[in-house]
Order: C-alpha cells, then structure tokens, then sequence
C-alpha cells in the first residue's frame, strides 16, 4: 500500500475536554480495500478519534483528508454523506422505530414526496441479508430485539449507507460467536469490493484474523503502527503501557490479616447476560479493585450489591451471613452497611440544584431525625466533620452543589455516604473527570478508611489507580472475573493483558474467590 | 411471525383506542332516548370533532417527546378570530378561512422555533405561548360575539347524503391531507425519531430540528381547524378561559387514551381520535343513564385512570431498577 493515496488521512488533531486532553496531534491514513484495526488502554484517545471522523465532536486543531481533498463535518449526517459511516459502541438505533424504518433512517426512499415502504423493506430485507442477518424480521420493534439482534441491525444499517469508509467501534461486544463468524465473512468481503474499515477492538484474536495494519494509541496519541501479524501480543501489551505515573499513592500495609470472615462476600453471581458466575471476597481493612476494560460488568456488579437488580442468581454473604439486598435502601440499611460512590454523580450522586447541606444529609436523614424532624444541630456537627475531614471546598453550606468545582462535588457525593459510617463502601470510578490534586486526597482517604475497617470495592478505569490503591485486583471480562492479581503482582503489564484476556509471561492465578 | 402480526402490535393502542370507542359507543346509543339514529351520531359527531383536531394537534407535539399546553388557546384564538374573518361573500369567506388556518400554523411555528432553538422546555414555552395566544384571542372578542359564514356552517356541521355527518367526512380529510402525508415522511419520520431517541436520531443523520418543527407548526394548524369548526357549531366566537384550558388538558387525555406515549416516539393521530370520540363518549354516558350530572368529572377521571394504568404494565417486567427512572 505504500506510495499510494490513503482514502482518508488525519493530520495533527487535538481535542481537549476541559482539562483533559483527549487527542495530541495524532495521525492516521486509512487506506481503501483494507482493515485497519486501532487498539489502545481506556482512555487512550481511540474513541475520540473516531468521533471526530465520523463527524460527532469538532477538533480543536488537525486537518482531515479525504481522497487528498480537506474536509470537515459539522455533524454525524454530513459525515455520512461523504460516505463515512460508524457504527458506535453506544447503539444508535431508535427504540420505537421498525428494523426497517431505522435502516433507512438517514435517506429513506421516497416516491412522492414520502417514504415509499416497499423500497423501504426492499432495502432493509437486502441490507440484512448482507449483514447475515436475514433472521431479524424487518418489520420488528428495535427495543424488542436482544442486544446481539440490535447490534447485527446496526451492522445492516451501516451497510445500507453504501459506506466507503466504515468505522466499526467494538461493535462485536454483544454479538454470540456465531454473529461473529458471519459478521468476518462480510467484513471480509466488504474489503474485497474496496472499502476502507476502521476496526476498534480490544480482542486480539479478532485482530488476529481480521486487521491487515494496526495503529497503536497512547495518551491521545497514535505511537506505533505496524503490519498485522508482525508484532506478538506481548509487544502489543508493552507498547500500549508507557504512562507516566503521576499521582502519589498512600502506602499499602504489608499483609492483609485473613482470619474472620470476610465482611463482603459474592457466591457465583449471575444476571441477565451481564454477569457470569462472580465469586469474590472482600476482608474489612482490605481494598478490593475491579479492573478490565471498560463495560465488562463491573459497573452491573456494583449495582448488584447495592440492591439495584432484579432477578439476580447466586448468593451474596455479609460477614458470613446470606442476605437478600432488595433495594439501595436496604443496602444501606444498618444492618448492612453499604455504601455507592456512583460513576455519574451529576445524575445518581447528587441534586445539583439543592444546597451543599442538604445533599450531604439524603443517605442519612434517618438517623439525624427523630418523628420525622430533623435535628438541625446534629446534623450540624456531623457535616461540619465531614466537611473538615474532605476538606471540601465551598463558599459556604447553603449554595447549591452544582456550583462546586468537580473534585469537590465528587467529595460532597463521598462525604454523604460517609455520614452513615459505612461498613462496605462501592466505588464506581470516583475519580473520573476530577483534579490531580483531589484524586489523591481520595486515595488516601480510602487508605484512611480502609485502616479504620471498612471494606473497600473499587472500581476504575485507570490502571494507575488500581496499581497504586489496591492490595488486590479482580480483572473482569466479558462478565466473568479472569484473573486475581495480589500484591505486587499488579502491574500495568498483567493488568493490561488479563484484560484482554490473553495470558503474558505470568500464569493466571486460581480465578475468583481468594482463598 | 407473519407480517400481520408486527402490523398489529404496532397499531394496537389505536386498535384499543378504537375498541374503548366502539363499546362506550354502543353503550350510549343503545340507552339514548332516540336510539342509533342519524341525529344522534351527528350530534355526537359534531361534539366529538372539536376534540379530537385538538388531540391530533396534540399528537403531533406528543410524538416529539414535547407537550403543548397552548393548544386549547390557539383553539380559541382561531375561534375569535373566525367570528371576524369567515364572513361576507364565498370569496371574503375563503380568504378568511386561509387566514385563520394561516394564524394557527404561526401560533405552532412560534411555539415550536422556541422549544427547538430557543431550547426551552416545552411544557414552560406552551404555557407562556398559550397565555399570549388566549390575552390576543381576548381583544379579538372581549365579548363573546361576532359571527360565521352560516350556509358554510350549517353544510360543515350537517349531514352527507342525509346520513353521514358532514364533520367526520372533513376529520377524514383533515386525516388524508395532512396526517397520512406527515406520518409518512421523512420529516414525520423524524419526529417520531427524535422523540424516541434525539441522541441516536442525531447520530444518525435525522433531521431532528426540521422534524420536530414540523410536528409544532402543523399542531397549530390542526388546533386552528377544531377553531373554525367550534365557529361553525356555535356561529360565534368567545375567548372563554376555562373552556380553552379544559380543551389542552382533555386533548392530553384523549391522546394517552389513543395509545401515544407521552415519553415520545410512539402513537398515531388516528388513535388520538379514537381517544378524543371515546373520551367525549364516556362524558356523555351519564346523561343517557339519567345521572346527576355532578357526577361526569369523577366519573371521566375514574374511566380515564383505569385505561391510562394499563400502560404501566411494562414496568414489572424491569430487571435493572434504575430503568424505572429512565
């Protein structure tokens, strides 16, 4: 392919989303009649990539060429006109609509002046078919197809749009093995009739059989790009570390003492497809982390403990008793203890429009009332604790949460939880999108905590947080938990290859429950 | 599964709609005094149309995941309106016919450039836009009054053939010309694809924007035909307050009961219609059973909870309590 012109090329572009940089100055070509695969850590830029090729987020600098020529996209729709088409890891179908209405939903065709239905199903029935997917009655619902089914009609939907270039981002994570076969076998053939694909995913054995070029991310940049198949998994593993460790961790403590039952307990664990027979223990004083990619259950498994879902099998165990946790309020019940630090604090976190004072007090009116009446001085002294011991940052009590800077929202989210002294604290990503500074007042104080008793479950998406706080990490994927890692066997290298499920130089050690 | 069937499950709120009507129907007409007669269906037809323009105009909005809460005052509005402008010779009438539907696709198209690029809520804008359109409708007609071209009126609200009455002919039409064409485009298409989903609709190229203010700007014009016909039946025009709200909040009503989702994305308007005639029906119940009319409000409310309850199903089916929210 060398000397020829890529059907489309990137050049020096950046993103920045607040402080965070996204994308630095990164560079692709993508050229017509091959697979391109992109591959990278969480948060090493690769879905802001694609977004800003296919037309969703603007860059902030860097040129894009297509067929030599400069373009720009000013929305998804204007990107598929100059025929780039992407199918995201978030579905964009719409749920109300048919199979068929939501293939052709970006140019349906028309015969006098609407939307002429027997093209319509002609094209969707053709559509599918090419997708192998001939299964799926055009005339069906989207949201009463299984994930497998919505995501094969994404595949048909793309496919209608006469792609040229088609991104396809980790849009085999809910197929069956079976899909994946037939969805090869078009992509295959897709490459063959000339067209340029994009394949992000973070399964090397699909890479394997697929991609003819990889390009390697890191921090928002592309550092290396080979031919498939000339580089082994370990070099791959070792070229997708290389960050630079900037936080300052609390010191772990040598041992963790194994002698009562643990305080938090999981006995094969199962829901809907999602989870997958999770067994694990969490020990008072200890900090359990949860590592993986991104989406692998872990955030399932947290709202599993708290109460959040239904139909839920296996058996979950507090201090060595069964217990039926029904709902977050009886999760956080006394008697149990639990604390949910939750991923999004803007919506399942906080009230943004209501007062510092008051959101610190929802988890724990109950016990700072009596009759129903809040006892206003002892709520008092428990949020001036509290505040003190976050040291969060506010003008004052009575202003609404929404105007706090985000590390120090995050803490008012942490501090509420804290007032009811809980035993069992659930971390879901707490640190995303916050301040250096305050990320590590927070990792010291779930040391702090952790010293004083409580059992820590912690999930997060950067591996440096998992290295630096953890004394363990269960790396999940595909629902099911694929490695234990103790001590100083958390390293970015076994994190990075556990989770994506290939075995490094290190054999895996006994797979869920700690002994 | 066969072809039928996807047809079915996708038409049956307006099949349940149409189901509610034809029981309550029979019901009526079986213990009027005068029985199924030709009177009887158009005296009930020519009450039942009002609502139902108003609850298509609804739909429309609805279908979009919005509310419009002005709809009963562009009702009233085009009412005032009407009793200055449908009059004179056939040619005043018709220029004053274009002019009032003119007014109410300006009403809508207000309302829906704010929602849409002004970003404002619906239901706060409607209320607001609704207040304007009731204070214009007001110095229109501080009293009621004023009048209607009648040989216009009187052959719209009659009978065809001396059977059908002429009102349900003209909803049919207002159905052929304006719904079908609509729900069958790209920009209906659009509509029910932002309500559905805006993010995904966006993702794919939608036009949300052209959609959903299609959907506006026709509610108005449909909101402007129930005014005219309300001309016709009463051959004057009032600004009356109360009954401008009772008509937003029963098109509302009439729209659950025709199977439109007030989260968006899905109903039709002839469903609505179905509500709107099965809604009217049930008011009308009492009078034919010799109730104390002090009995209708409750008895509408009563009737109306236990068929919008049945939407409600679905939720037990939920396996992750954090959709209940969604």
């Amino acid at each position: 392919m060398d000397g020829a012109i890529p059907l489309l090329r990137v050049e020096g572009i950046s993103k920045r989303y607040g402080g965070v940089r996204a994308l630095e100055k990164a560079d692709l070509s993508v050229f017509a009649g091959s697979i391109h695969a992109i591959l990278g850590e969480n948060g090493a830029g690769k879905s802001t990539l694609i977004k800003v090729m296919a037309g969703v987020v603007a860059p902030d600098e860097g040129r894009m060429m297509l067929d030599g020529r400069e373009v720009t996209f000013g929305s998804p729709g204007a990107a598929n006109k100059a025929g780039i088409v992407c199918i995201f890891q978030e579905l964009s179908l719409i749920p109300e609509l048919s199979v068929a209405d939501n293939i052709v939903i970006s140019d349906p065709p028309k015969r006098f002046g609407m939307i002429d239905r027997k093209a319509q199903r002609r094209i969707a029935e053709d559509a599918l078919a090419r997708a192998g997917a001939a299964d799926i009655h055009p005339l069906a619902l989207v949201k009463d197809l299984p994930l497998s089914r919505r995501q094969m009609v994404e595949i048909a939907k793309a496919l209608a749009r006469k792609p040229r270039i088609l991104i396809l981002d980790e849009a085999t994570s809910a197929l069956t093995a079976a899909d994946v076969s037939r969805i090869f076998e078009v992509l295959k053939r897709l490459r063959l009739e000339g067209l340029a694909l994009l394949y992000i995913s973070h399964r090397m054995n699909e890479i394997a059989e697929l991609a003819d070029q990889c390009t390697v991310f890191r921090n928002g940049r592309n550092v290396a790009s080979y031919k498939a198949g000339s580089k082994s998994d370990n070099e791959v593993v070792e070229l997708m570390i290389g960050r630079e460790y900037s936080h300052i961790f609390p010191p772990k403590p040598v041992a963790v003492p194994a002698t009562a039952a643990p305080r938090l307990e999981a006995r094969k664990l199962s829901w809907a497809d999602r989870l997958d027979n999770i067994s694990l223990t969490v020990r008072a004083g200890e900090v359990v982390g949860l590592g993986g990619l991104d989406g692998q259950g872990q955030r399932e498994l947290l709202l599993a403990f708290f109460g959040v879902l239904r139909g839920l099998a296996g058996e979950v165990l507090i201090d060595g008793k069964p217990v039926t946790i029904a709902s977050p309020a009886a999760a956080r019940d006394d008697r149990i203890g639990m604390a949910l630090i939750p991923e999004d604090r803007k919506t399942e976190g906080l009230m943004l429009p209501m007062t510092v004072r008051e959101n610190l007090s929802f988890a724990a009116l109950d016990r700072l009332s009596k009759g129903g009446i809040i006892d206003r001085a002892a709520e008092q002294r428990l949020i001036d604790d509290m505040v003190g011991l976050l040291a969060i940052k506010t003008a004052g009590l009575d202003i609404p949460v929404g105007a706090l800077s985000g590390g120090n929202q995050q803490k008012v989210v942490i501090a509420k939880w804290l007032m009811r002294q809980p035993r069992i604290i659930l971390l879901n990503d707490p640190t995303r999108g916050i301040d250096v500074g305050t990320k590590q007042e927070l990792y010291q104080l779930m040391r702090k905590l952790a010293d004083a008793g409580a059992a820590i479950l912690f999930y997060s998406t950067d591996y440096d947080e998992l290295i630096g706080c953890c004394d363990r990490v269960l790396v999940l994927y595909d629902g099911a938990i694929k490695r234990e890692l103790v001590g100083a066997e958390i390293t970015e290298r076994a994190l990075i290859s556990s989770a994506l499920n290939i075995h490094g130089e290190e054999s895996p050690v006994g797979l869920g429950a700690s002994a | 599964m066969k072809d039928w069937r996807y047809w079915l499950a996708e038409q049956r709120g307006t099949l349940l709609a149409l189901g509610i009507f034809i029981v309550m129907f029979a019901i009526y007409s079986a213990n009027h005094p005068a029985g199924f007669s030709a009177n009887v269906v158009q005296t009930a037809a020519n009450k039942g149309v009002l609502l139902a323009f108003v609850a298509m105009a609804q739909t429309l909005v609805v279908i979009t995941a919005g509310i419009d809460l002005s709809v009963g005052m562009i009702f009233l509005l085009t009412n005032c309106l009407a009793s200055w402008l449908v009059v004179g010779t056939p040619m005043q009438t018709t220029l004053g016919l274009i002019a009032v539907l003119a007014a109410g696709l300006l009403c809508g198209a207000i309302n829906g450039a704010i929602v849409i690029y002004g970003r404002l809520q619906p239901i706060v804008a409607t209320i607001a836009t609704g207040a304007v359109y009731y204070g214009i409708g007001l110095l229109l007609r501080p009293f009621p009054g004023g009048s209607v071209n009648e040989d216009l009126a009187d052959a719209l609200t009659g009978r065809v053939f001396g059977v059908v009455p002429a009102s349900l002919v003209v909803l049919l039409a207002v159905v052929l010309v304006i719904w079908v064409p609509f729900s069958r485009s790209v920009l209906g298409r659009a509509a029910y694809a932002a309500g559905s989903s805006e993010t995904a609709a966006y993702m794919s190229g939608v036009p949300i924007r052209r959609g959903k203010f299609a959907a506006y700007a026709l509610g108005g014009l449909l909101a402007a035909i129930g005014g005219l016909f309300l001309t016709f039946f009463t051959y004057t025009g009032e600004a009356a307050y109360a009954s401008g709200n009772a008509y937003t909040l029963f098109s509302i009503a009439a729209v659950v009961l025709g199977g439109v989702s007030l989260f968006g994305g899905k109903g039709s308007a002839i469903g609505a219609i179905f509500g709107a005639l099965a809604f009217r029906t049930i008011g009308d119940l009492l009078f034919v059973f010799d109730f104390d009319p002090l009995w209708q409000p409750l008895f509408q409310g009563v009737i109306l909870l236990i068929a919008v309850s049945l939407g409600a199903f679905a939720l037990f089916r939920v396996r992750n309590r954090l959709e209940w929210f969604l």
